[in-house]
Parts: structure tokens; C-alpha cells; sequence
């Protein structure tokens, strides 16, 4: 009995002691990475200043009204960029995942080569595609359009690659013993069963590159975010809250629809 | 595609109970919520992607300028304005950057989440709490950044409270997530022990929801890497990302671009494997 006490007793010191050490650990992480980045914990207190200082210069006020217009126009066209260049990657990312992935791949190099081209793609930081494009495209929307593509061609190809391989073989053995072709199998045994979970993907994604349109926008100087940062250098504010107001809008209302879908196709 | 089911009919008799036609009604409206998203998406973009291109515009020469600077970038990469140890401690910076955010709105979320977990919490305190993060979430992680630049001046403060704002409107809603798939029977069952709230979360609520934590905290990371390069670029909060803007588009030095592009794929490389290691563990 006594010795059960003292198991028990053992038991919920070393978790006390192990749940220390980690909270000790994770503090002097926090401590190192704040003395290294120069940060101060206090503005951590003073978030509600910059809440305060939002509401009060952000509200649109007489003068922002004349923005509307243009702000209108450009969200529209942040919208369209970021619709097509996800549509656009995920056609050929489907391609590529279908080519790639383990389970239907004609050779395993080609899925060690796609593999990695889309590792590639996803890890190259949006920054550099969009540099790289404004010196060769210009400011145009199609500069836009394509370091979103290339981003999103990147993620869809390996997420697309992973719902196939989770499909698993023996559906497609199956098919291969009634004597259906490598074609029939694509279109009348994988794509059915996944269209659901590549409809998902493609949804979040355009959801993500609406607001990643607005960081693109920032860097090569098209669309919301040229505007945005437009505004807010010439300090003026109420044009450029009425600005945020419409992406939040945007946003919101791009997952409210993607919400719907999901739920018809549950 | 499979042809619908309702196209083979027994002649004798026709299928009219209401048992039959709801799990066709069930697969149709499936199909078609897939055919006309599919038509849309479609529509929207062939007809707008001639638009994107200017008047005036040669793909030709924009293509073959592009490829010229890929190959120097990937190539010929040197350094010329910046040392590589400069480099390093920027991406050390950068990399501080992404982990303190992770830290601060891991945390902030997981309390954010016990309050709007529709398990704990009351409904009006779910809806308020998961609205208003969505409306944080809705906006860009760079607008939070500049928007905070202005109140603490242009620089670390800034850049750490605007990347923990996404964070945590992000985590709340993955976390409450995790949290809403624990069956309520066995909140119930401690409830009707007499167990108080903190001992339901100590003892249901975190062993139950442990990896997912684990597992989205990291993809947040992944996340506010990435992040933190683009703020630096757009906002000016230094690290790698303000290095990348310098000198892609002040110096226009491409091979410099190639080198910080390396680097931040060496430090990818080791997040993918820590990931991939991570989901063997776990499995």
C-alpha cells in the first residue's frame, strides 16, 4: 500500500518536473529571442494603442468618400488575379500531381524531380518571385498573376500529390484487373472519389491568395495593396481604412462563399 | 464520369418512396455544386486573363529576361553590397522573428480557443470570439505590420505585434477546431464526477488535443517564416526580407538574390525535414 503511494507520489513529480523544465526552457527561449530581435515585451501591453490609434484615424471620413471608385476597381481586379492564377495552377498542378504521385507515377524519378520542382516552388519566398518578375514582367497585374501561380503551383502540386497517394492502390488495381486503361482509371475511378478533397484545396487557396494578392500588390505596385500603401504614405488615413475595409469585406465574404461550398459538398 | 444511378429502372416498378431518392438527390447536388464552382472559376478566368496583359506588351522578351535572371540567380550567385555573415544574422533574425510570434500566439490562441470552443464556452461568447478573429484573419499580416509601424515606430515591436495578430486569429480558430472534435460525452461524464472547469481542461482537453497543437503550431511556424521575410521586404522590419528588397530592387543585383534565395531554401529544407520526421513520429 505504502509503496503505491510513493509510485503515485513519484509519478506526479516527474510530470511536475518534466512540465518545469519545459515552461523553464520555452521562458528563456522567449527571453533569448527578445533580447536578439530587440523587442520589448511592454508594446506587447500597448496593443490597444494601436487599436485606439486605427479607430481614430482610420474611420473613412468626407474626403475618402471620392476613393470610392478606384478602390472598387482595383479590389475587383485583386479578386480576378488571385482567382485565375489559383484556377490556372490548379489545372497543371493536377497534371503534375497525377504524374508524380507514387501510386500512378510511369517512372519513380519523374516523382522525385516533380517533388522537388514543387518543394522548390512553395519554399522560394514570394518576395523573390515578385522581384524577380517586376524586373521582366513590369508593373503590370501579369507579374502579379504569376508569383501567385508560381506559389500556388507549389502547394497544389504537393497537396494534390498527397490526396492521391492517400487514395490508396487497391481501387486502381481493381480497375486494372477489369482491363481499364491508365486514362480510364484517371477519369472514372481517382478524380470522382477526390474531386471533393481537390475542390477543398483549390477553395483555401483561393482564399490565401486573395490575401497574398495584397502583399503582391505592395511589392510590384498593382492592385489593393499599391493603393493601400499609396494612401498610407501620403498619410491619408481615411482612404487607406476605407482600403482595409473592403479586403476585410473581400476576404470575409470569399470564405463565407467557400464555406457554402463545403458544406453543399460534404 | 459515372452516369447517375436513376438511369437503370426496374420497368415493373417504378422507385417512388422518398428512401430512394434521397441518396441520389444527396450525390447530385454534390456533382453539381462541383460542376458549377468548376464553370465559374472557368468563366472568371479565360475571361479576364487576356485582360492581365497590357497593350504593348512582348512576352517574348519579358520571358527571355525572366529565364536570363533565374539562371544568374540560381547559377552565378555572389555576394557584392553585404557580407555573408551580415546575411546570417539576418536570417537569424528573421528566423527569431517567426519563433517569437509562434511562442506568443500559440499561447495567447490556446486561451483564445478554450473560450470559444463550443465544448467550454457559451454560444454567444463562440460566435463573438470566432468572428472577431475572422476579421483579424481577413486582414493581410503586412497591413497589421505598417498599421503598428506608425504606433511603435518602424521595427521590432511592430513587426512581433503584427505577425502575433494573424497568428493568433489563425491558431484560435485551428485550435478551437481540434478542440470541438472531443465527444462531449466525456466532458459530461467528468462534469457529473464533480470535476471543475481547469481540471476538465487539464485532464481531457489538453491530452486529447496535444498533437494536433503540436502539429498546426508548426505549420504556423512554417507560416510566420514566411511571413516575416515578406514584412521585412514590404514593411521595412528588417531580417532577410529586407535584405532580398535591398537588393533586388535597389541594387538590382540578381546575384545577390541568389545567394539569400539559397539560404532561405537550406533553412525550408530543415523545416521539411523536421516536419516529416515529426509526422512519422506521430503516426
Amino acid at each position: 500500500m505504502n509503496s503505491d503511494v510513493q509510485q503515485v507520489t513519484n509519478f506526479f513529480n516527474t510530470k511536475r518536473l518534466r512540465l518545469s523544465i519545459i515552461l523553464v526552457i520555452f521562458g528563456l527561449a522567449y527571453i533569448g529571442a527578445s533580447i536578439g530581435l530587440g523587442f520589448q515585451t511592454q508594446s506587447l501591453l500597448n496593443v490597444q494603442a494601436g487599436i485606439a490609434w486605427l479607430i481614430h484615424n482610420f474611420i473613412p471620413n468626407e474626403a475618402s468618400q471620392g476613393y470610392w471608385n478606384e478602390i472598387i476597381q482595383q479590389l475587383f481586379r485583386t479578386f480576378i488575379v488571385a482567382v485565375a492564377s489559383t484556377t490556372c495552377a490548379a489545372v497543371v498542378s493536377l497534371f503534375l500531381a497525377i504524374i508524380g504521385a507514387q501510386t500512378l507515377t510511369p517512372a519513380i524519378t519523374v516523382s522525385w524531380v516533380i517533388r522537388c520542382l514543387s518543394s522548390l516552388l512553395r519554399n522560394i519566398p514570394i518576395v523573390a518571385w515578385a522581384m524577380i518578375l517586376l524586373f521582366s514582367f513590369k508593373q503590370n497585374d501579369l507579374t502579379g498573376f504569376l508569383a501567385l501561380f508560381f506559389m500556388t503551383l507549389g502547394f497544389l502540386t504537393r497537396a494534390f500529390m498527397e490526396t492521391i497517394e492517400d487514395f490508396g492502390t487497391e481501387k486502381i488495381q481493381a480497375l486494372q484487373a477489369t482491363g481499364a486503361t491508365y486514362l480510364q482509371v484517371i477519369f472514372q475511378g481517382l478524380l470522382p472519389e477526390i474531386a471533393v478533397a481537390l475542390m477543398t484545396w483549390i477553395l483555401y487557396m483561393i482564399e490565401n491568395n486573395v490575401r497574398d494578392a495584397t502583399l503582391v500588390g505592395l511589392l510590384t505596385g498593382t492592385g489593393i495593396g499599391f493603393i493601400f500603401n499609396l494612401y498610407f504614405k501620403s498619410l491619408r488615413y481615411g482612404a487607406a481604412g476605407l482600403v482595409v475595409l473592403s479586403v476585410i469585406i473581400l476576404v470575409v465574404a470569399v470564405e463565407l462563399i467557400s464555406n457554402l461550398i463545403g458544406r453543399l459538398l460534404s | 464520369m459515372i452516369k447517375p444511378e436513376n438511369q437503370i429502372s426496374i420497368p415493373t416498378r417504378q422507385p417512388a418512396g422518398p428512401r430512394l431518392s434521397i441518396p441520389l438527390r444527396f450525390r447530385d447536388r454534390r456533382r453539381v455544386t462541383i460542376l458549377m464552382t468548376l464553370i465559374v472559376l472557368a468563366y472568371i478566368t479565360l475571361a479576364t486573363l487576356p485582360t492581365m496583359i497590357p497593350s504593348h506588351f512582348k512576352l517574348g522578351t519579358a520571358l527571355t529576361s525572366f529565364a536570363e535572371n533565374i539562371k544568374i540567380m540560381f547559377w552565378q550567385p555572389h555576394l557584392a553590397n553585404t557580407t555573408f555573415i551580415t546575411l546570417l544574422g539576418a536570417l537569424g533574425q528573421s528566423i527569431l522573428l517567426a519563433f517569437l510570434t509562434t511562442l506568443i500566439g500559440s499561447v495567447l490562441a490556446f486561451f483564445f480557443a478554450l473560450a470559444s470552443t463550443r465544448r467550454l464556452a457559451p454560444t454567444y461568447l463562440v460566435l463573438g470570439i470566432q468572428s472577431l478573429m475572422a476579421v483579424i484573419r481577413a486582414i493581410p499580416t503586412v497591413l497589421w505590420v505598417l498599421i503598428y509601424s506608425v504606433v511603435f515606430g518602424l521595427g521590432a515591436n511592430a513587426a512581433v505585434v503584427g505577425i502575433t495578430f494573424h497568428s493568433v486569429a489563425y491558431l484560435t480558430k485551428v485550435y478551437a477546431d481540434s478542440m470541438d472534435e472531443l465527444s462531449p460525452g466525456i466532458i459530461e461524464t467528468m462534469q457529473a464526477m464533480g470535476l471543475k472547469k481547469s481540471a476538465i481542461i487539464r485532464q481531457a482537453i489538453i491530452p486529447y488535443m496535444m498533437p494536433s497543437y503540436l502539429s498546426w503550431t508548426f505549420i504556423r511556424f512554417e507560416i510566420n517564416f514566411a511571413d516575416a521575410i515578406a514584412v521585412g521586404a514590404a514593411a521595412g522590419a528588417g531580417g532577410i526580407g529586407y535584405q532580398l528588397f535591398m537588393s533586388s530592387s535597389f541594387y538590382f543585383n540578381f546575384h545577390e538574390v541568389g545567394v539569400m534565395v539559397y539560404m532561405i531554401l537550406a533553412f525550408a529544407l530543415v523545416l521539411e525535414i523536421i516536419s516529416y520526421r515529426l509526422r512519422t513520429a506521430t503516426n
